[in-house]
């Protein structure tokens, strides 16, 4: 017998916009006029028609502009009718807050799901087939978390019922299955890989040997468990603690590192040698930071009362498939980071990063790969639901582009929090656990989806994934839960926190669980979404929303109590013990005992990698000949070149994009993303007050680095330092009190002979990478705070029918000639905070008045290699940017004092597409001239006119101050590299002359033009 | 003898995300605040007879799931013994007031306008923006004169930021006359040289008329789409950088500290003090911002 459903549609009444409509048009490329939308509820449940009617009217419809219908319609003139819903097990906000709200008005639980519906009425001159019809929901929707029912109306067909998930009794799961660890290294591999274990034969192996251990076999007869093999809760278990997006493999094994004849052995790994050490060796200049590398986001101090902590994470693998959940879980999966960090704290800020191919993509795409406009729109979606309707502003990011990126798309999020620095007389950043504290879990509940994520992730992608790795988040039950916790805190109600993400409660208690010294888990009493899971999938699963708590038992009815109230869940999963053990039950039946010493420190084996350098190839001797290079001495307009850059994929407006995020709740924000008199040019960073009554504020920025093809990743790797510490200075940050995060995301640097014939070379790189982040950050005195790494950047599938193919990666002996490889570039984000002493003292980036001198700040070589500008012209090779840091640091913080003395009127950093584009941005935002001689640089003569005006040579800054502060400005820049190189003048047009000669000429409101007329998307 | 302060409360809870600057407001136009949550007072726990202004700030309640403001609305409404305090709560001629989703949540209510004066029956609504797109963006606002609004009262202009993607005001047909004639228009989004308009990007939602915020007959509910609590500050202006430059060069070096937003706090504040015979808030209640620590 089948359910009891009633169907409620809801759609605007003529004369009214229709929405739904409108968007499939434009996703459909079809006249909107030919389309109609309804939003559909399902509820379980046998309601009179008339009380349906009434229930829709005044809870779900508005009365004013919408009508509704009940049952099928069958009425509405429509060809076909599509419908989109989720699939059973993935999050339906809609539907779960209609449930939420009906069910408070009928007096009994009801559960509901939601679709959209669209109509599609007949096309004039296309015949309309099911085939395309199929391929429009396919545009619609996306098959691998949403259901599709289509019916053709034309001819009376009616549409199949949806499969709603099943009700009633559920068969109960087994406690667990006894998997034996086979003897050869091809079955254990075939075990890895039927489970998606992600572990290797050596960790398998390793796993054998602990459970051979004498004590240990004796402790698991005891306990009821099987002892020569694992239960497939333990074996889960192991393999999420042990991913490499967990535990950072690469980062911490031994690599034998060469370069050239010379054999380097970095023993103690990439992290504790380049980035730890980095910091180590900072940190007793830095009496400001508090805690680093330990927690889930790194803390510094803000002022006496209050820290901040930082954290960015990317959310790659999961964007590459649902673009719009993995954003959203992305963004609200690293909101838990600073909300489980110490004792948690006030969410204050989000950033966002994008590296995407060029959305304007037009050869084939490998079966698996979704359209990079596709993913734009849906990533870009994501991170404003999540950011928006969490109640953080969104205030900094970047959206970079390259065809590298097509096959594994980068989705770097942040957000920072503002801490108590102490809570009830104890420090909040700090955790302690005691044994016979309770295990609680807070928020969502537990459910299918997210089940393998950091195995996942920890591979590399393929057209054949399961779907349970993709999830729709929930900001507002998350909000809710965060709300509720910092109620909590401010009660002293617990004692430690931490986020549920990766690797869910196995991940999570485990971590805590090393506090105390052990714990004991009930995976019976785990609140579920729905019935019937298994065990170990309740250990391992990434459901989103939790939040795991350390509360001591006599603290858990006023937990429970203000819970209630709140309406958010939390429930007793088990206690913290100190047993030295990782344990589970269910039904009171052992189903997991593991060392929690060897599970997170001694069993796993480190490897060695083997890691190369390859020659870096500066370039001249490549394409990019000398001559080639000056050819262009006596080309006298560059105009057209400096409209094309302003133009550019990477250099153009974002505007449409930042305004789909609020950067401006919770009150705060000085430096907005965008700037000047009119609110369109771009800031070079955000400054924000955390407090409403103190003007101290603080500035986040971030620099992107993305190795062009042969470029060099250890400039690439200071350069995006500087870039980074250079943006915050720009807008007001004290350079003496800045931290930075490091997210590295690099195509896989394990060698494998098949599918990764050049890893050691990738490996070469990182360690390269390693180096120059560790160099910059030493130069510079910025530590390093936090960071995260994201190291299986490919995409393994078939190649499209097409004779040539632009980003392919080389496979090795053994690959099918149809396989097809796709890297990404190597890339590294650093995202830096800062703190800006008074707020208004912050700088925007807008020329201001006539009459004010502009300055450049910094040298300028001849580094086009892999610029917006090579780019353009379509040239490899060449002298990439580089900076001399220790000058750069003089320069920054001679500029910060002439900041402090409020002498600067603008200041921008020269970067993607070189001063020329620098200046142009200026002029825009301020909508106002300049006159400017370029050949006053130093080093000018030497230079051909195109490396002056569009050359990314790092540690540059445009400034520009009154005239009657020449003197004092200059005083205090002495011995540095700053040069006077024109004026802001009152008539909107800027001039730029190289020796003489005018070559670049142009009304301001023509770059602005340019700048703001490429599609946004 | 203890000050009698004006008190205002402001709600927070389900998705609602502006209720620390809404309150930094009335802190800094010298009422007494109060955060609560909503459970807390439709629990009764927070009793509304204490207060004179009840404040819906902005946010996302519930996600805008359902539409923007509905389903607090439809919480609200089926939680009769609030219901019931709010009736007696604006009969005693107290204040309500709603920014963005708060306003959302009012309209959906049918507690502004209440031409014909029927408590709870919805007479305007709110549909998406014709962008179709949520949008952060400063507008330019007129204020009308001929509206009781005691909130807008000594205004002419306004500069406060939009951030919404459910913004157009909607009126049923046989009220617009009506709603555009008595003065429960409080505010027009204004082009560049100050008119009244229905054009993107000065009007951000395509609302009739430009109306981007309504009161009652009274003046005392009042509902806004910007955010008058996200411009407490010179430093919240989009081009205060610009606006301090000038201002040094024409020789003066003490900047504002006060932003737009401020005077609709004050107001408010005033007059309900004054109705209720309690402590009219001092001349200098704007603390000077000095950083703390280094």
């Amino acid at each position: 017998m089948s359910d009891p459903i009633t169907r409620i549609e809801v759609r605007p009444k003529s004369g009214f916009a229709d929405l739904l409509a409108r968007r499939a048009a434009k996703l459909l490329d079809l006249p909107p006029t030919h389309l109609a939308g309804g939003r559909v509820y399902y509820l379980r449940a046998a309601i009179p028609d008339y009380r349906a009617y009434q229930l829709a009217m005044n809870y779900l419809a508005d009365p004013l502009a919408e009508e509704v219908i009940i049952g099928e319609d069958t009425t509405s003139e429509c060809a076909w009718s599509i419908e989109v819903g989720l699939r059973p097990g993935v999050t339906d906000n809609e539907g779960r807050v209609a449930s939420e709200i009906l069910a408070q008005v009928i007096g009994y639980p009801l559960e509901v799901y939601f679709a959209r519906h669209y109509r599609l009425k007949e096309l004039p001159d296309v015949r309309v087939e099911r085939a395309l019809v199929e391929s429009y929901s396919e545009r619609l929707g996306n098959s691998l978390i949403e259901q599709f029912r289509i019916a053709h109306r034309a001819s009376g067909e009616s549409p199949l019922p949806w499969q709603f998930p099943a009700v009633g009794p559920v068969q109960l799961p087994r406690p667990f299955a006894v998997i034996e660890l086979p003897t050869t290294e091809s079955e254990l591999l075939a075990l890895s890989q039927q489970r998606f274990l992600a572990l290797s034969t050596t960790e398998l192996r390793a796993i054998r040997d602990y459970l051979a251990d004498p004590a240990i076999a004796a402790d698991r007869v005891a306990k009821g468990l099987p002892v020569a093999a694992l239960t497939d809760v333990e074996l889960e278990a192991i393999a999420q603690t042990w991913s490499e997006h967990c535990k950072h493999k690469v980062f911490n094994d031994r690599i034998n590192y060469r370069q050239g004849d010379h054999l380097e052995v970095i023993e103690s790994g990439l992290f504790n040698t380049y980035i730890r050490g980095a910091t180590q060796a900072l940190a007793a200049r830095c009496d400001w930071l508090v805690s680093v590398f330990e927690d889930n986001a790194g803390v510094i101090r803000f002022d006496d009362d209050y820290l901040l902590t930082f954290k960015v994470e990317t959310h790659n693998s999961p964007s590459a498939l649902e673009p719009y959940g993995g954003a959203l879980t992305g963004i609200c999966g690293v909101n838990r980071d600073p909300a489980g960090t110490g004792l948690g704290c006030k969410l204050i800020f989000n950033t966002d990063v994008f590296c995407l191919a060029p959305p304007d993509w037009s050869w084939p795409l490998p079966e698996g790969v979704l359209h990079p406009a596709r993913i734009l729109a849906g990533v870009r979606k994501g991170v404003e639901d999540g950011g928006n309707q969490s109640g953080i502003p969104t205030v900094n990011g970047a959206v970079f582009f390259d065809e590298r990126f097509l096959g594994r798309p980068l989705v770097f999020c942040g957000t920072g929090g503002l801490m108590p620095k102490a809570v009830a007389g104890s420090p909040a950043w700090f955790k302690q656990i005691l044994p016979g504290d309770l295990v609680v879990m807070v928020g969502g509940r537990v459910g299918r989806d997210g089940i393998h994520g950091a195995t996942f992730s920890s591979d590399r992608l393929s057209a054949e994934i399961p779907a349970s790795v993709v999830q729709i988040g929930d900001p507002i039950t998350q909000k809710r839960a965060l709300d509720f916790l910092g109620e909590a805190r401010e009660a002293g109600l617990y004692r430690a926190i931490t986020d549920n993400g990766a690797g869910g409660l196995s991940s999570s208690v485990g971590e805590l669980a090393r506090l105390s010294g052990g714990c004991e888990i009930m995976l019976d009493v785990v609140p579920l979404k729905m019935p019937g899971l298994e065990p170990w999938e309740i250990l391992v699963s990434e459901s989103q929303e939790r939040m795991t708590l350390a509360v001591p038992p006599r603290c858990w009815d006023k937990l429970a109590q203000l819970a209630t109230v709140r309406g958010v869940e939390v429930s007793q999963i088990g206690t913290f013990t100190d047993s030295g053990q990782l344990v589970a039950t269910w039904l009171d039946k052992t189903v997991a005992s593991l060392d929690l010493k060897w599970l997170h420190e001694t069993g796993l084996p480190r490897r060695t990698l083997e890691a190369e350098a390859l020659p870096v190839e500066p370039g001249p001797e490549r394409e990019w000949t000398p001559e080639r290079a000056m050819a262009d001495v006596d080309l006298e307009d560059q105009t057209s070149t400096l409209l094309a850059l302003l133009g550019s994929l990477n250099i153009c407006s974002r505007e449409g994009l930042i305004r789909q995020y609020d950067h401006e709740v919770q009150g705060g924000l000085v430096v907005k993303p965008l700037v000047g008199s009119k609110s369109d040019g771009p800031a070079d960073a955000a400054v924000l007050r955390p407090r409403l009554d103190s003007d101290r504020a603080i500035a986040i920025s971030n620099g992107l680095g993305c190795c062009p093809e042969h470029g060099d990743p250890y400039r690439m790797a200071v350069t995006a330092v500087d870039e980074a510490i250079r943006n915050a200075v720009a807008v007001g940050a004290d350079p003496d009190h800045l931290a930075i995060l490091d997210n590295f995301c690099w195509p896989d640097p394990v060698h494998d002979p098949r599918y990764n014939p050049d890893g050691k070379y990738k490996l070469g790189a990182l360690v390269q990478a390693c180096r120059g982040l560790h160099d910059a950050s030493i130069a510079y005195g910025t530590p390093l705070i936090s960071g995260k790494d994201s190291v299986k950047n490919d995409f393994l599938g078939r190649r499209p029918p097409v004779e040539t193919w632009p980003t392919a990666a080389p496979l090795g002996p053994g690959a099918s000639p149809d396989e097809l490889k796709l890297s990404i570039p190597y890339t590294l984000l650093i995202s830096a905070i800062g703190i800006v002493p008074s707020a208004v003292r912050a700088v925007t980036m807008d020329f201001k008045l006539p009459g004010d001198l502009i300055y450049l700040i910094g040298l300028t070589r001849d580094e086009r290699g892999g610029t917006q500008w090579a780019k353009l012209q379509g040239m490899g090779g060449g002298v990439v940017p580089m900076v001399d840091a220790l000058l750069a640091k003089r320069c920054y913080r001679a500029l910060h004092q002439a900041m402090q003395a409020e002498m600067v009127t603008a200041c921008h950093d020269v970067s993607d597409g070189g001063l020329a584009v620098a200046l142009a941005e200026c002029a825009l935002a301020g909508e106002i001239g300049s006159r400017c001689d370029l050949s006053a640089l130093p080093g000018a003569a030497e230079l051909a006119v195109a490396a002056i005006l569009f050359s990314e040579s790092a540690g540059r800054l445009l400034v520009t101050i009154a005239p009657e502060d020449r003197a004092r400005f200059e005083a205090l820049l002495t011995d540095l590299p700053v040069v006077c190189i024109g004026q802001v003048i009152a008539s909107a047009d800027i001039t730029l002359k190289v020796r003489g000669r005018v070559v670049v000429r142009a009304a301001v409101e023509r770059l602005k033009r340019s700048w703001q007329e490429t599609p946004q998307w | 003898m203890v000050e009698k302060r004006v008190r205002a409360l402001v709600l927070t809870g389900y998705g609602i995300n502006c209720e620390q600057e809404m309150a930094h407001g009335y802190r800094l136009a010298g009422a007494r605040v109060t955060i609560a949550h909503l459970s807390d007072v439709i629990e009764g726990d927070i009793n509304l007879d204490d207060f004179q202004i009840l404040n819906f700030p902005g946010g996302f309640s519930f996600g805008d799931h359902l539409a923007a403001g509905r389903a607090l609305a439809n919480k609200l409404k089926v939680t009769r013994s609030f219901w019931n305090r709010l009736k007696k709560f604006i009969k005693d001629g107290k204040y309500i007031w709603g920014v963005c989703n708060g306003f959302q949540v009012m309209v959906k209510l049918g507690l502004l306008p209440m031409i014909e004066g029927k408590f709870g029956e919805p007479e305007v609504t709110m549909l998406a923006n014709d962008s179709g797109i949520f949008e952060d963006r400063w507008v330019r606002l007129l204020v009308n004169h001929n509206s009781p609004c005691v909130y807008t009262r000594s205004l002419n202009e306004l500069v406060l930021p939009c951030r919404h993607a459910e913004g157009k005001i909607v009126v049923r047909p046989d009220l617009r006359e009506r709603l555009m004639a008595a003065g429960y228009v409080v505010l027009q989004y204004a082009d560049e040289v100050g008119v009244p308009t229905e054009k993107y990007p000065f009007n951000p939602n395509g609302s009739e008329a430009g109306v981007a915020g309504i009161c009652d007959d009274t003046g005392h509910i009042f509902g806004l789409m910007p955010h008058p609590e996200a411009h407490l500050f010179f430093t919240n202006h989009p081009n205060w950088t610009r606006k301090k430059v000038e201002l040094f060069r024409s020789g003066i070096r003490t900047l504002p500290v006060e932003g737009e937003g401020m005077q609709l706090f004050r107001n408010v504040v005033r007059q309900a003090a004054e109705d209720f015979a309690l402590m009219m808030p001092g001349e200098i209640e704007f603390p000077n911002l000095q950083p703390v620590g280094n």
